[in-house]
């Protein structure tokens, strides 16, 4: 584990330096780390970010400068990270979690999905297997970025990586199922965008009146089922 | 108890001290770019430091009040009238009902903040007035502000500030209320990429003067000039950017991540703007011309503190004087 600063008032706590060669154990450990530093409640710490191999600790650094040395702030901070997750990495460590199950409908109607056919070439696929193998397969959040509420899923059958489009699209609408690289996601937002659209969801994945206010969060597992244009269009309503 | 735009100018929001809290989701922090420049305001009018106030950029703005209120702005070097009367940075200054306020164009920096006392009492969504225009929340109706709309404002606090006068003599650091320079040098710390990169980037990055490019907005503030060229060619795990970050895509031309920006980041990071000098940041425009300078992480904490402190002495000081 490494603690490096982002800035003068962030710190980032490493957990390891690589995620796709041991993605679940990864996602574990960030999580137990995440989950500790938030039962630790640190003074001065305002808010906690997980995302693939780290979580993001930001600090409000008056807090800190009362409660530490104030030529040290970091140190104090470091010192206070280390002491609350102690531990977090031992193998057999139990889940932090018990991650939620998220079923997600989605319907690959070529209307939604404008680039399945390069994510066929690109597996030598039919466009049926495309569709089978990422509706079979089940995901986990690595985390929650980009735009709010949009998940990062990894767990992808590896015939279906596509690299991202050479020009990104201005507009993809809110719902579309993506492919990026190794990863597939879901555009919360009516956002600009580079990866290959696949499919849409009819449901929302961020809505600011609730709170939480995204469906997912890092760690949760999803399937995807696959639902007809008339199942979308209800569901839409 | 309504502010009326009469001319919502170029692109001016709602804004607070931003959405803490709901990083982890991927909602940004966003809120007023210098927040500390509306904090100023904020006190000066007698509000919480954190009460909402308007984000006014490149002016154009034109509103009035229908009761009496106290207003103070910080920011770019703007010309503000109240009817024939000027109102200069950092002066609290009473407004009858009906009277209009008018933001000119900036001659130097292009965003200023305007405190108003009682606050804009838009809804709170997820812990904040502050608009988030990118994923279009929160503010007014999740958007800029357009001719004829009507805002409602809080009650005035009973503590309202004494401004007997039609404009108070009493001001805040010049630094504080005036941040847009017409030379700005922003001081750095360095990133956990810094050795990534080549020792002519690293050289060009402090020597070298970058210029403003006019697709920068609340996100990040992009540079041309000097590439910065890295040393490796390692694909980087996306983690956690913040507003400071000064990030370097493949084109190896440089982005100053602001308070809109997304919450990770896979792009290396040369440096980060310390926190005293976003409200520099937040002025750049295009076509300025910028260098950078570093200080150490002590400094940059140091001079942090050091504002803060004077910012609760300048606090109190005017509370003293309203009670």
């Amino acid at each position: 584990m490494e603690i490096v600063p982002l800035g003068d008032s962030t710190l980032i706590v490493r957990v390891r330096d690589q995620f796709q060669n041991a993605a679940e154990e990864t996602l574990d450990i960030v999580l137990r780390t995440f989950q500790q530093l938030q039962n630790a409640a640190i003074p001065g710490v305002i808010e906690l970010a997980p995302s693939y191999t780290s979580v993001a600790v930001f600090f409000d650094p008056t807090v800190v400068g009362e409660a530490g040395r104030p030529d040290q702030l970091f140190d104090w901070c470091a010192q206070r990270i280390r002491a609350a997750v102690a531990g977090v990495a031992d193998p057999g460590r139990p889940r932090a979690l018990a991650a939620r199950l998220i079923e997600i409908p989605v319907c690959y109607d070529p209307e939604f999905a404008l680039d399945v056919d390069d994510v066929a070439s690109q597996g030598q696929l039919t466009t049926k297997e495309v569709i089978d193998l990422h509706s079979a397969a089940e995901y986990r959040v690595s985390c929650i970025g980009f735009t709010p509420g949009f998940p990062f899923l990894s767990g992808m059958p590896k015939k279906l990586a596509t690299p991202r489009r050479h020009v990104p699209r201005k507009q993809i609408p809110a719902g579309s199922v993506g492919i990026g690289g190794a990863q597939t996601g879901i555009y919360p937002l009516h956002s600009p965008g580079g990866w290959n659209l696949i499919g849409r969801t009819p449901l929302r994945l961020f809505d600011p009146a609730q709170n939480p206010p995204a469906l997912l969060r890092a760690g949760d597992r999803v399937r995807f089922r696959v639902i007809t244009r008339d199942e979308f269009e209800s569901l839409k309503r | 108890m309504n502010l009326i735009v009469d001319r919502a100018g170029f692109l001016t929001s709602v804004q607070d001290l931003g959405r803490a809290g709901y990083r982890q989701f991927g909602v940004s922090l966003g809120g007023a770019l210098d927040s500390f420049g509306l904090r100023v305001a904020n006190v000066l009018v007698g509000n919480n430091e954190s009460a909402a106030g308007l984000e006014i950029t490149f002016g154009g703005l034109q509103l009035r009040f229908t009761d009496e209120r106290v207003v103070a702005w910080c920011g770019g070097k703007f010309g503000v009238q109240i009817g024939s009367t000027s109102l200069p940075p950092g002066h609290a200054a009473r407004l009858q009902a009906g009277e209009q306020l008018k933001f000119g164009q900036p001659q130097i920096g292009c965003r200023s903040w305007m405190a108003i006392s009682g606050g804009i009492e838009v809804l709170s969504v997820l812990g904040s007035r502050s608009t988030d225009l990118r994923a279009q929340f929160g503010g007014f109706e999740g958007r800029t502000l357009r001719n004829g709309d009507q805002l409602r404002l809080g009650g005035s606090r009973q503590s309202q500030p004494s401004v007997t006068e039609r404009i108070s003599h009493r001001t805040a650091p010049h630094d504080w209320i005036l941040p847009a320079k017409r030379h700005p040098i922003l001081r750095f710390i360095r990133g956990l990429d810094w050795n990534r990169f080549s020792a002519s980037a690293l050289q060009s990055l402090t020597s070298e003067a970058f210029t403003v490019s006019p697709d920068s907005d609340r996100m990040g503030v992009r540079f041309d000039g000097p590439e910065l060229k890295r040393q490796d060619s390692v694909d980087l795990i996306s983690e956690a950017v913040a507003p400071g970050v000064l990030q370097v895509p493949p084109s190896g031309k440089p982005i100053l991540l602001l308070g809109d920006c997304q919450t990770i980041g896979g792009y290396p990071k040369i440096a980060y703007v310390i926190t005293v000098d976003l409200g520099i940041a937040a002025q750049l425009r295009a076509g300025d011309h910028v260098r950078f300078s570093e200080v150490s992480l002590a400094d940059a904490q140091q001079l942090l503190l050091e504002r803060e402190r004077e910012f609760e002495r300048f606090r109190v000081g005017l509370s003293l004087q309203d009670s």
